[in-house]
């Protein structure tokens, strides 16, 4: 006889109870993490490069930098001389908690302020697997076109910065920041929208600003 | 082809195994699953991954169901919700231009049917 079982369960519970072990070692240790986004080509590493040069006078950072195979970004992060752990995916689209999970004892936690996160290049995937880090952030750039919010909808949802890298081109690419903001808007109502050039270091400041404050929130909130 | 489905498959078998085994369940004939369009889950990956690590199973031949829930908006002004088009997000009503997503994040596994 046939018989229906209700269930009724979240099918990414699983790996959003990983993120939230990953948050409890995160907090313990005091550090900040930032989940950073994107599809491939979007300046993830250079706004990365650009940040930990900006900051590393004032804030202990780390990296883990998650690529599908090669080591190329994970190589010029090493160069900024700070602690980094590369996590290589085998083929997959995306980090997930578990990923982050066995990544985490292999950085002096307790000795960085900020943990930054590169996800794999990818406008899709990692959309779904929560990490367990305090913010998460899109890279978006202007040759990707102003119609992405309308095409991958998903990945603008969840994030709580937008930074719009490569602002320098805007006009070769005839790129409508107005619609882009309007499709961005709906799905994310109130979220911080940062564009900036990591070319002539346009906007970085703001960029550099909204970073700052959210360590600076994370760590007297978390010690208080 | 997605990758990320095949582990979120492999997630849905181990809840569907789960609640099989607490019902002393025989085999898995049928799962319902719900997935919105703003999970980013691709229904005919998941079913690809499906059919390769179901198999050595008790959920072996099962069939999925999907209720497909659409991406839609809800217009600030005038209360109207609406399908996501993809192109613009302005309330066909009123043309307004305020609008918050209002439906399409579900992804869950609603029930299973088994054989005792």
């Amino acid at each position: 006889m046939t018989i229906q079982v209700p269930v009724v369960e979240q099918i990414m519970s699983a790996n959003d109870q990983l993120a939230a072990a990953n948050r409890a070692r995160l907090d313990e240790a005091g550090v900040f993490a930032l989940n950073m986004m994107a599809s491939p080509g979007a300046g993830k590493t250079s706004l990365i490069t650009r940040t930990v040069e900006a900051l590393k006078g004032g804030l202990r950072i780390g990296a883990i930098d998650g690529d599908i195979a090669s080591t190329i970004d994970a190589d010029r992060i090493a160069a900024l001389g700070i602690p980094s752990v590369q996590i290589n995916t085998g083929g997959a689209c995306h980090l997930d908690a578990a990923m982050l999970q066995s990544a985490l004892p292999q950085l002096p936690l307790k000795e960085l302020d900020l943990l930054i996160i590169e996800n794999v290049g990818n406008l899709i995937c990692p959309a779904a697997f929560r990490l367990g880090a305090h913010r998460s952030v899109l890279i978006a750039s202007v040759p990707e076109g102003d119609d992405k919010p309308y095409k991958y909808p998903v990945m603008y949802r969840g994030v709580d910065a937008l930074v719009l890298n490569k602002i320098d081109v805007l006009e070769a690419f005839d790129f409508d920041v107005d619609y882009f903001r309007q499709g961005v808007e709906p799905l994310n109502p109130g979220l911080a929208f940062l564009p900036l050039s990591c070319k002539t270091g346009e906007g970085l400041e703001a960029w550099l600003d909204w970073l700052q404050n959210e360590v600076k929130a994370y760590v007297s909130g978390n010690s208080g | 082809m997605p990758m990320h489905e095949l582990s979120i498959t492999e997630s849905i078998l181990k809840i569907a195994l789960r609640h099989a085994e607490q019902a002393g369940a025989k085999r898995i004939t049928r799962l319902n699953l719900v997935i919105g369009e703003l999970s980013g889950v691709v229904g005919e990956s998941v079913q690809f991954y499906w059919d390769m690590i179901a198999q050595d199973t008790i959920a072996a031949d099962s069939e999925l169901h999907f209720e497909h829930v659409p991406a839609s908006l809800r217009c600030l002004s005038c209360g109207h919700v609406f399908p996501m088009d993809g192109k613009s997000y302005n309330c066909p009503a009123c043309g307004g231009s305020r609008v918050v997503a209002a439906g399409g994040d579900d992804f869950r596994l609603e029930s299973i049917e088994v054989e005792e």
